[in-house]
């Protein structure tokens, strides 16, 4: 009797396991952008605490470049930016969390390579800001350049490229250096500050904002070094081509706003002016093809023909956005330099809507 | 769980007065059948989830497999007993060295703190029944604190409490204690560092003979004990034969042991002062501040299982001990803690195996255990699913053996029913 049960009991927790397996892997093939829609909200994957990319005030607020990509998006597919809700999400646990479903885009100062863009079953939709990894030293040691750090212990985080890259680094230069890995970037920032180690590597506007956290953020200099590339930008889950489209081009509306001289502040006065004009066949032709004036271009991708306009009128440009969180008016003073629009000589280069 | 269980008292002789034909009422047949056929689905149902799982890993373009095990790691493991005894210095390592590492270094840490959490933890247990006021009120203020406070709390505390506090120097100082032999800064604690010279075989030996030698005696002492009821001093003799005759032989051969001083620079670039990596022996901050806490922490369950063994050993004991004249000392030794230890280790079992588990919190303070070396590898990889297989695996085993070995210690100290 009691075997039988067992047995039955073994047979029904596996029946279990096989149904509940089944919307899974649906879902993998199934439509993000159907499924944001149907629950009225987009979960986006931000930082545990980044000034500047993602972080949350007292009130539990986010700012940032990477939410503000979200707000983006959010705004694109809803017309409502407040439609997000986001998920702090530790550097190790971050694509786990995108491969699963648990969130629809992550956006969480990522780098994009390409073991993560071919073997995590994720694919990035673009870079919303180049970063390079640095090194910060205090300025006691007297260390100008990252070729006197021989020998040097160096804190940092799991979970990321940055000891890949100084492991690289330090080999490809014939020098020694002891790496001590913290789970958590505020374990680094403290271990760093007590003394524990020489050197604090991650990405330079990481740095950037981790500096300002220390009693004295005068005593801690970023060597000019930049040791790697870091292209960090959104990602999202493999196999769904038309939610890749969508984040992808919410970055690409922001890029061609700023490049058009479209804000936030003058996107209704333009679009204003625009609409008069469509009707002579006159006009901008790429603004009004970028606010939905002229053909449909949210149809192809599931979203209103306005959906660019919303971006640019609910969250802004890039510039804005950079400026506002990253910018040199805000306690980071990144300047914009690899991140300046093609136009200005930078790397930001939005593809065209048309 | 056997079909047979359900007809004990008349299962057998009813099946053996049965025809043969009628198997299907044999309740020896019928068990079996029901436990081939749980075996089988329960071998079917992991064979599902295996092939039900690379086959979701295809679909969603994730490589898997264990042949990452052979690649490089991108990352390196501070300076530990791991990485020391894998020597991973100057050659190409793999991601199975690093795990090794990982390996070595949580075996390490579970290891000194089952020690020292065994140790606190009686004297806190004893402790915590003195009828002395003070100890009494340190040890229950002890337990009560540690019990209740997470532990990762407990790990950061000390963590940060040695990095922080004002007395420990800087990387580029030192405080030297022990006539100068051992010192500290924020980098951890440098000690000398043995140098076996030749000859240094006969002090090896000699523990080997001594501890040989021992047991010999032991047993030559029951024996004599039994037969003509004098009594030998065991212990003192044990002292002689495993310190003493091996410390002999070691000064007769000439002392053919060097002491390898952590070497420090006091000058040069500011980066290259300090202690020098490779030069006597070093205990890292992490490990220090990980063991601290495992064993405190664990310490004060410990002490509340030695307590509840003690008491649980009845006051009649004591007072028949006492009425043979049997004195304060050999009461405890040999009336009362054999009594209270079949109380304490099978609790004691399930502490010994949380250290370990616990040890896993390592990551926390970047000691490189084997879960945090684990974390790394599978950030690097995205070999999820194999290496947290491994991982689970690894733990397992530790986790059987410490098992295994407890209850085999239980075993030969429970009571002997005649």
């Amino acid at each position: 009797m009691t075997l039988r049960h067992l047995l039955c009991g073994v047979m029904a927790v596996g029946f279990g396991f096989a149904a509940a397996s089944t919307p899974a892997s649906a879902q993998s093939s199934g439509s993000t952008l159907a499924a944001v829609k149907s629950k009225g909200r987009l979960d986006c994957g931000v930082s545990q605490g980044l000034p500047g990319f993602s972080n949350s005030d007292s009130a539990g607020n986010f700012s940032g470049i990477d939410v503000d990509l979200c707000r983006g998006v959010a705004a694109a597919v809803f017309g409502d930016p407040t439609k997000v809700r986001f998920r702090t999400l530790s550097a190790k646990e971050r694509f786990e969390a995108l491969k699963s479903g648990e969130i629809d885009v992550l956006s969480r100062n990522s780098t994009w390579t390409m073991t993560r863009d071919t073997q995590l079953g994720i694919i990035f939709a673009g870079v919303n800001y180049y970063d390079g990894q640095g090194l910060m030293v205090p300025t006691s040691l007297g260390v100008t350049t990252a070729a006197e750090l021989d020998g040097a212990r160096i804190c940092t985080n799991t979970g990321t490229t940055t000891e890949l890259n100084v492991t690289d680094y330090f080999r490809s230069h014939g020098m020694t250096f002891e790496l001590i890995a913290f789970e958590k970037t505020d374990e680094v920032g403290a271990a760093y500050e007590a003394g524990r180690c020489d050197v604090y590597t991650t990405d330079r506007s990481g740095l950037a904002a981790e500096r300002l956290k220390f009693a004295d953020p005068e005593g801690h200099v970023v060597l000019p070094e930049i040791i790697s590339k870091e292209p960090l930008g959104p990602a999202v889950r493999q196999g769904d081509e038309q939610w890749l489209n969508v984040v992808k081009w919410t970055h690409y509306a922001m890029l061609n706003a700023e490049e058009l001289g479209i804000s936030s502040e003058n996107v209704d006065q333009i679009r204003d002016e625009q609409a008069g004009l469509v009707s002579q066949g006159q006009g901008n032709q790429e603004i009004q093809r970028l606010l939905g004036l002229g053909d449909d271009f949210g149809a192809a991708i599931g979203l209103p023909k306005d959906w660019a306009y919303q971006i640019v009128k609910k969250v802004g440009n890039y510039g804005e956005v950079y400026d506002a969180n990253v910018g040199p008016d805000t306690p980071l003073k990144l300047a914009r330099g690899a991140n300046a629009l093609w136009t200005n000589g930078g790397l930001q280069y939005g593809m065209p809507v048309r | 769980m056997t079909a047979s269980a359900e007809t004990p008292s008349s299962g057998p002789t009813r099946a053996a007065s049965r025809p043969a034909g009628s198997l299907l009422y044999d309740p020896k047949v019928r068990s079996i059948f029901f436990q081939v056929a749980l075996l089988v689905a329960v071998i079917a149902f992991f064979a599902w989830i295996v092939q039900n799982t690379t086959a979701n890993l295809r679909a969603r373009n994730i490589s898997s497999g264990f042949d990452f095990l052979g690649n490089t790691p991108g990352f390196q493991t501070v300076t530990t007993l791991g990485t020391y005894l894998m020597d991973v210095s100057g050659r190409a390592i793999t991601y199975l060295d690093v795990l090794k590492v990982g390996l070595i270094n949580t075996l390490l840490v579970a290891v000194l703190g089952v020690v020292t959490a065994t140790v606190v933890g009686f004297v806190i247990g004893v402790f915590r029944l003195s009828s002395n006021s003070v100890l009494y009120g340190f040890s229950t203020i002890y337990v009560e604190l540690l019990r209740n406070t997470p532990l990762l709390l407990q790990i950061f505390f000390w963590y940060f409490a040695a990095l922080r506090a004002p007395w420990v120097p800087d990387a580029r100082g030192r405080v030297s204690f022990f006539w100068d032999s051992f010192h500290f800064n924020i980098t951890g604690l440098y000690g000398p560092y043995p140098l076996p010279q030749p000859g240094f075989d006969a002090t090896l030996w000699a523990v080997a003979l001594g501890v040989a030698l021992t047991v010999v005696m032991r047993w030559w002492a029951r024996r004599r004990q039994d037969a003509t009821g004098k009594q030998f001093p065991i212990f003192w003799g044990a002292v002689g034969l495993i310190v003493g005759l091996p410390l002999l032989v070691f000064l007769l051969t000439g002392s053919p042991l060097r002491w390898e001083a952590a070497n420090f620079v006091e000058d040069g670039p500011v980066l290259r002062r300090g202690f020098q990596k490779g030069s006597g022996m070093l205990l890292i901050p992490e490990l220090i501040a990980l063991w601290l806490a495992l064993s405190l922490y664990t310490a004060a369950f410990i002490a509340e299982i030695v307590r509840a063994g003690i008491l649980a050993v009845n006051k009649g004991q004591t007072e028949a001990a006492h009425a043979l004249g049997i004195s304060q000392g050999k009461n405890l030794r040999l009336v009362v803690i054999p009594q209270a230890l079949r109380v304490i280790i099978p609790p004691l079992t399930s502490q010994y195996l949380n250290i370990t588990k616990n040890s896993s919190l390592a990551v926390a303070i970047a000691y490189p255990d084997f879960f945090s070396q684990v974390q790394i590898s599978l950030n690097q990889t995205g070999r999820a699913i194999e290496l947290i297989v491994i991982a689970m695996l690894v733990y397992l085993t530790f986790s059987l053996i410490t098992s295994a070995f407890m209850n085999y210690v239980n075993s030969r100290m429970k009571l002997v029913e005649r």
